[in-house]
């Protein structure tokens, strides 16, 4: 029993922050948003040169070869920037989906997304539309109980314009010559491993959100006087971060939890992950509701940055399946009459 | 990472499970703010002590087995697993053992832990004052040093286990000019002492849990001092540390409970899905329950790795009482108009002992330092933001 992660893990942790925090900054994700595309060629080359976005793509392709548990407190990171590049995406959804189709599927594209020259997304029915579908070199597509390969010119798209100006959601409509690459029972297990890898993703990018938006708070609340004082020393602003703190710090162990079963193929990979979502998406949210309400009306302006991390916040804590989805799979698991529960049922 | 238990862990597991197997009483005890279930649970202590169950966490020459925190946390699954006795010397060997181990004497340690240990000696605390509540700094009893003996005047009151118990451990005011948390010192105190006045107080199920006590030129050796005299602030806060940590409350307890919440769901799905609340709150408890299995299991590994315990710690207080509240509500609410009736009521059929967890977890946010308080230590301490 180690839940602890490794000192490489810690470091390469902190390098990346180090990275975002530098690089990603307010001012280059709101010019982001002002671009054609939305996207930053330039962030995803120096992604990519740093092995990001090689991450999860076996060594063999070109790639680190890491896991789920490795990626999670970068994914996290990404969440602390509210980085706006399709890097969770890539390294927990689609290159996984790639390496299981395995044969020419994998070969090809792999190696193109380690060395960050292609950019492969996956759209499932559970999230309606497809992220970053307009940049993208190859589309994986959930259709029914199969699951297609396509290139962009395979493909109509329809743009809807999200909360968060940074996400890019198309309506995909594959018009001609797709392939099918997966069918029934191999298609579903695949489409449901890639929703518990992306539930992952939101979660982990979640528990970031929530820490950057209380650190925003208490920097503001610390240096904004009124009657006579910061207003962080007034005990209802304080419980107002206490309570997202609270809520944080107990999101953590669960999101990393969900890492290690999806990493080793875990039975309960499924609850774990439903757990993990449930709780940081709630944290980031109630993070959103009393971050904006200590910043007063200067919260509810464009100029200040918490809006880039709120609109983040509520955006993720509907994909790769809403709290309906996560709760319903988390009640047929507990409420089933075999279900392995109480003191010492955890890690059993 | 390595979510897996070892073969030793397993096999400590397993020794756990069968020695309790076969020592729980089959019958539940009495409460132990009965005079009668009072000494059933000393007694039960002594069974403990005996298969060496007592004090795991101990060093094995103190009578316990030098287990680490994941072999802690395993015990206390099986425990309330096995539905065993609540510990009636808790304020003993999970807060003053701790404490007398890293600052009293070899002397006090050869003396104290081992008549701890076996439930000869129970505890009480002694903190709260009438005006030094959550202020605890605020403490007036006072404790003047007269040859080799200390003469203590004044009164603690909300001392838990203080109407059964024969020691108390508590601050006391050595110098009068002292303010605050200066000139405090930690003494240990004999409830037998002439001059010691214990008066009940009845909590909320009319048992007397705990009491209030008055000190009137009550003589108490000096080498029932532990620490150094006006080093009592720092002695007491690595006490209400193990307090607020882990050994007080660790995840089992709950997790048996939000388990008890759903079989008690799934039993009464009908009645209780008439409120579409109740399904998203047991969801919501066992969800929470799980969430504080993880987090301490994760603690207690970076623990074990020679991490240190941070400010985040103080979440831990919170997070644990207010799920108790709301399991218990969730499961008043199921229970329904059944909710309000004692257990031994002819009608009660069903009711097990929520009624007594929904009351007692009604103190969780109020003891060990209200929520409001930890609250405050979260925001400033662990966040950064201005006292004033």
């Amino acid at each position: 029993m180690d839940f602890t992660f490794t000192e490489d893990q810690l470091l390469f942790q902190e390098s990346v922050r180090d990275f975002l925090v530098n690089e990603v900054t307010p001012e280059r994700i709101r010019r982001c948003w002002e671009s054609g595309t939305g996207r930053d060629p330039e962030l995803w080359g120096q992604l990519a040169e740093l092995g990001l976005t090689g991450m999860t793509v076996p060594e063999a392709f070109g790639g680190l070869g890491m896991s789920e548990v490795d990626f999670v407190l970068l994914a996290q990171e990404c969440g602390y920037v509210a980085l706006p590049e399709p890097l969770v995406h890539t390294v927990l959804v689609a290159v996984p989906m790639l390496a299981e189709l395995g044969g020419a599927l994998a070969a090809e594209w792999l190696p193109k997304i380690a060395s960050g020259e292609a950019l492969v997304v996956v759209g499932l029915e559970e999230n309606q539309l497809v992220e970053d579908a307009h940049v993208a070199d190859l589309l994986l597509l959930q259709q029914g109980d199969s699951l297609f390969a396509a290139s962009r010119d395979q493909v109509d798209l329809r743009y809807n314009e999200s909360v968060d100006p940074s996400r890019k959601l198309y309506a995909v409509t594959v018009s001609s010559g797709a392939t099918e690459v997966a069918r029934a029972a191999d298609a579903q297990a695949l489409i449901a491993r890639a929703l518990n890898r992306g539930a992952l993703g939101s979660a982990a990018q979640a528990l970031g959100l929530a820490q950057r938006m209380v650190e925003i708070s208490v920097q503001y609340t610390s240096e904004r006087q009124q009657f006579g004082q910061a207003i962080g020393a007034f005990q209802a602003v304080k419980h107002h971060m206490a309570n997202v703190a609270v809520r944080l710090e107990y999101a953590k162990a669960p999101v990393y939890r969900a890492a290690y079963e999806l990493a080793v193929s875990g039975e309960r990979s499924g609850r774990a992950v439903s757990h993990a979502k449930l709780v940081a998406c709630e944290a980031a949210n109630l993070a959103a509701k009393n971050c904006i309400q200590v910043h007063g009306a200067m919260g509810y302006t464009w100029e200040v940055d918490l809006h880039i991390f709120m609109k983040k916040a509520w955006a993720l804590a509907n994909t790769w399946g809403d709290a309906g989805f996560h709760k319903s799979r988390v009640a047929d698991d507990i409420f089933a009459d075999n279900a392995a529960l109480g003191a010492g049922a955890t890690f059993a | 990472m390595n979510l897996e238990y070892t073969d030793k862990q397993n096999a400590f597991r397993e020794q756990v499970r069968s020695w309790l197997a076969a020592n729980v009483p089959a019958e539940p005890l009495q409460s132990f703010d009965t005079a009668e279930g009072f000494a059933q649970h000393r007694q039960w202590e002594a069974t403990l002590n005996e298969g060496r169950w007592g004090m795991v966490t101990w060093p094995e020459e103190l009578g316990g087995r030098g287990c680490d925190l994941i072999e802690w946390l395993i015990f206390e699954e099986e425990y309330y697993r096995a539905r065993a006795p609540l510990r009636v010397n808790q304020n003993g060997i999970f807060l003053l053992g701790p404490t007398l181990m890293e600052y009293g004497t070899e002397e006090q340690k050869a003396r104290i832990l081992p008549k701890m240990a076996n439930g000869e000696e129970v505890w009480a605390q002694g903190w709260s004052e009438p005006n030094a509540g959550s202020d605890m700094a605020a403490i007036r009893s006072t404790a003047r040093l007269e040859g080799d003996k200390y003469i203590i005047n004044g009164q603690k009151t909300w001392s838990t286990r203080a109407v059964w118990a024969d020691w108390c451990f508590g601050m006391f005011r050595t110098d009068p000019d002292s303010e605050r948390h200066r000139g405090l010192t930690f003494i240990l105190v004999p409830l037998d002492s002439p001059g010691i006045t214990v008066r009940p107080i009845p909590q909320l199920d009319g048992l007397p849990g705990f009491a209030e006590i008055f000190f009137d030129n009550v003589e108490v050796a000096v080498e029932n001092r532990l620490g150094d005299e006006g080093a009592g602030w720092s002695v007491a806060m690595a006490t209400a540390g193990f307090e607020r940590g882990l050994m007080l409350r660790s995840p089992a307890r709950f997790q048996e409970t939000a388990r008890r919440l759903v079989e008690l769901y799934r039993d009464n799905r009908a009645s209780a899905d008439r409120d579409p609340a109740v399904k998203d709150a047991v969801i919501r408890s066992y969800l929470d329950a799980e969430s504080y299995c993880l987090t301490t299991y994760q603690t207690a590994c970076r623990l074990n790795k020679g991490g240190k315990i941070g400010a985040e710690s103080s979440t831990n207080k919170i997070f644990w009482s207010e799920l108790d509240q709301s399991m218990h509500a969730t499961a008043m609410s199921i229970l329904g108009a059944r909710a309000e009736l004692l257990p031994h009521a002819p009608d009660a059929k069903g009711v097990g002992n929520w009624l007594d967890g929904w009351l007692f977890s009604q103190s969780g946010p109020i003891y060990a330092g209200t929520n409001e308080v930890q609250r405050n230590i979260i925001a400033e301490r662990m966040l950064g933001m201005p006292r004033r």
